[in-house]
């Protein structure tokens, strides 16, 4: 049914029709409005699930795995600082395959403090071995998470998902979302029935110690996972279509590319900024597109290349940094292209949009014009520099 | 079919206190059990894959989680309606909960969860190499409290666990030691009979770590207990409800049969300061015998 919904509000809802038996979280912008609610729905009963209150992400991740290990369908929510502290219990799921669901209310990291929305905390996490997706609207923010769940606990895959939604654009948003009936969502996600868990009949031990000798061979095996991760998306897509009626690639999706000269790359909600602008320009007859990442792991690197082989001037948007290095989403844009024949002639970085700055209509404009054949490295647009004037003696008294 | 959970075969070093209270402890809550346990001596020497000494389910996540781990396993057992039915035990050595592990522990006590959790207390951090935590003794001399020439070793007594737990308002906390096997047995039936957070911490020790012959662990543990400075106690719903009553040795027989105190051994003003400690826990608690039959 079509409700006219905040995001925070229309995840709250998917997830409860996904049925989580286990639901931890602790608060933190801008993260709060989907636990909130999700907390209110099973205290309406609307929910048959145990919603534990942690003292801090470390326990609500770490109270998550618990919950999957014991063979049950979990969900947490997290943003920024919240997701860095939950650091090395992202990792830990991975690692043992625990097919957990979180939100990530994607959100600058202090310091400065900052809790407006970019994306260092989730790229920031990007080799922790979850798939993370990156949605565009609230509508395929909403129906990532039923991707997500099918995904993960597929038993070939076994994998954690983390659905990105940019802080305060999607998650505060509000837009017109189909959501689902319970019948169309159970029939495309089943109960999880667990290969391997925590069960008094059957007693294994999870998270043992592995030396040199095995150790590696779990590593290769998890990598191996993302590229059957990489071939399975699709086809869940593809099922998800059936069912719902909303068509997705699930890896990457292309914005008039067909006879494109200039594309940017770009995940998130900034998408929607960007394929307006290409429509105004197109009116005007210039040849721009769009490239919009949505798996950001596993990376869609075949996919990507296919998509941008024969484009001439490619511009990467990085809403995150790898401070004294290139920016994150146009190293691995341009490792893609390493040593290829067919190839952009250009494949410029921009920074844009970093803790909350909006990117207007122009910042994308801006981009576009700067595309020319020379490549940009690392160009940061909207920048303000007569603020970069100060010094410490103007500010001490 | 093995007659304990806790199998042979794991690589603990001769000796080893925290072996022997593990099995007591998994032996005497039963097969219907599962376990989160902690980074730690016990999950190394364990559960080196592809082997495992355990019996139960038993996970291991990180170094400071198994309280969260274990809160995340009871929440689905009652989802699945199974919560009454099967034991949830969290446990970690004194570092992973004194230290890195009070935030979770405290989080999974104030919650209310139906978990017993175990911190078995040999005193340092002794997978790493015997550092000094936060339940090292009073003057222990570990690799990052050294004695020298400004130092009698580490400068802090015990941080209260067992008191810092009563303080969560929780029905059971009890204290035990591994040279009163019956009584580790006891205290793991009762507190797995009633409902909600439970916390037990047995005094183990490590041969390794506190330098003592490891035919010694016995009666190492014993003197402990004996000399006032390991008070075997219960609280039963915030309330003193049972205590092992001594006839207190003086604290030096303990402190001589381990190198981490040797240097106090010709330093009696140091001695002094144990010794107080030993009476303040003895006059705390009324462990003293005659002070029962008065």
């Amino acid at each position: 049914m079509k409700e006219f919904l905040e995001g925070s509000m229309a995840v709250a809802k998917v997830i409860q029709l996904c049925k989580p038996g286990v639901i931890s979280a602790y608060p933190i912008t801008p993260q709060t409005h989907i636990v909130e609610e999700l907390a209110q729905i099973v205290a309406d009963g609307h929910l048959n699930a145990q919603f534990v209150n942690v003292e801090s992400e470390h326990s609500a991740a770490s109270v998550v795995l618990g919950a999957s290990a014991a063979g049950v369908r979990a969900y947490t929510a997290t943003s920024s600082q919240g997701l860095l502290l939950m650091g090395e219990v992202v990792f830990n799921i991975a690692g043992m395959r625990l097919p957990v669901v979180m939100t990530t209310a994607v959100r600058a990291i202090s310091a400065p403090i900052n809790i407006w929305n970019d994306h260092q905390d989730a790229v920031s996490l990007r080799d922790a071995g979850w798939v993370q997706f990156h949605a565009e609207d609230i509508q395929e923010a909403a129906d990532l998470h039923l991707i997500a769940y099918k995904l993960g606990e597929d038993k070939s895959i076994m994998l954690p998902v983390m659905v990105c939604m940019d802080g305060f654009i999607l998650t505060h948003g509000v837009e017109t979302v189909d959501i689902p009936t319970q019948e169309e969502v159970d029939k495309f996600l089943p109960a999880y029935k667990a290969p391997y868990k925590l069960d008094v009949e059957n007693p294994m031990t999870l998270g043992p110690l592995v030396d040199p000798e095995y150790y590696t061979e779990a590593r290769y095996a998890l990598n191996e996972t993302h590229k059957e991760a990489l071939a399975l998306i699709p086809k869940i897509t593809a099922d998800f279509a059936k069912v719902f009626g909303r068509t997705y690639n699930g890896l990457i999706e292309g914005y008039q590319l067909k006879d494109a000269e200039r594309v940017i790359v770009a995940m998130g909600s900034v998408c929607g900024t960007i394929k307006e602008v290409i429509d105004e320009l197109r009116k005007k007859g210039k040849k721009v597109g769009l490239l919009k990442i949505t798996s950001l792991r596993p990376f869609p690197v075949n996919q990507i290349y296919e998509a941008l082989k024969n484009i001439s001037k490619v511009a990467v948007i990085d809403r995150a940094l790898s401070l004294g290095s290139f920016a994150p989403l146009s190293a691995e844009i341009k490792a893609v292209f390493f040593g290829k024949a067919k190839k952009p002639k250009a494949i410029s970085s921009f920074i844009v949009g970093l803790g909350g700055r909006d990117i207007t209509k122009n910042s994308i404009k801006e981009i576009f014009r700067l595309m020319t054949g020379k490549e940009k490295q690392g160009e940061f647009i909207d920048l303000k520099p007569e603020l970069l004037k100060e010094s410490y003696e103007q500010n001490t008294l | 079919m093995s007659k304990t959970l806790f199998n042979s075969g794991h690589t603990a070093c001769a000796g080893c206190g925290q072996s022997l209270a593990a099995r007591l402890v998994i032996d005497a809550a039963g097969p219907n059990t599962i376990v989160a346990n902690n980074t730690g001596c016990l999950e190394v020497f364990s559960t080196k894959y592809p082997e495992t000494s355990w019996g139960v389910p038993f996970i291991h996540s990180l170094f400071e989680n198994c309280a969260a781990v274990a809160s995340g396993v009871e929440s689905a057992l009652k989802y699945l309606g199974k919560a009454d039915s099967i034991n949830v035990i969290a446990q970690a050595g004194d570092g992973g909960t004194a230290d890195i592990g009070l935030q979770a522990l405290s989080g999974m006590l104030e919650r209310g969860h139906n978990i017993l959790y175990v911190c078995y207390d040999n005193e340092a951090y002794m997978n790493t190499g015997i550092q000094r935590s936060g339940l090292t003794p009073f003057d222990s001399n570990t690799t990052t409290s050294p004695i020298g020439v400004k130092s009698t070793g580490n400068i802090r007594p015990k941080k209260p666990m067992p008191e810092i737990a009563n303080a969560h308002g929780i029905p059971y906390v009890a204290t035990a030691s591994v040279a009163f096997p019956q009584d580790i047995q006891r205290k793991v039936k009762k507190a797995l009979s009633i409902k909600g957070p439970k916390y037990m911490q047995i005094h183990v020790p490590c041969p390794l770590g506190w330098r003592h012959e490891t035919n010694l662990t016995i009666a190492v543990a014993k003197l402990a207990v004996e000399t006032g400075l390991y008070p075997l106690i219960e609280y039963e719903n915030g309330i003193l409800a049972a205590k092992r009553q001594i006839t207190p040795k003086p604290v030096e027989e303990y402190l001589k049969t381990q190198g981490r105190f040797k240097h106090l051994l010709k330093n009696p003003d140091e001695i002094k300061k144990v010794q107080e400690i030993a009476d303040n826990n003895i006059k705390k608690y009324g462990l003293k015998v005659s002070e029962a039959t008065n």
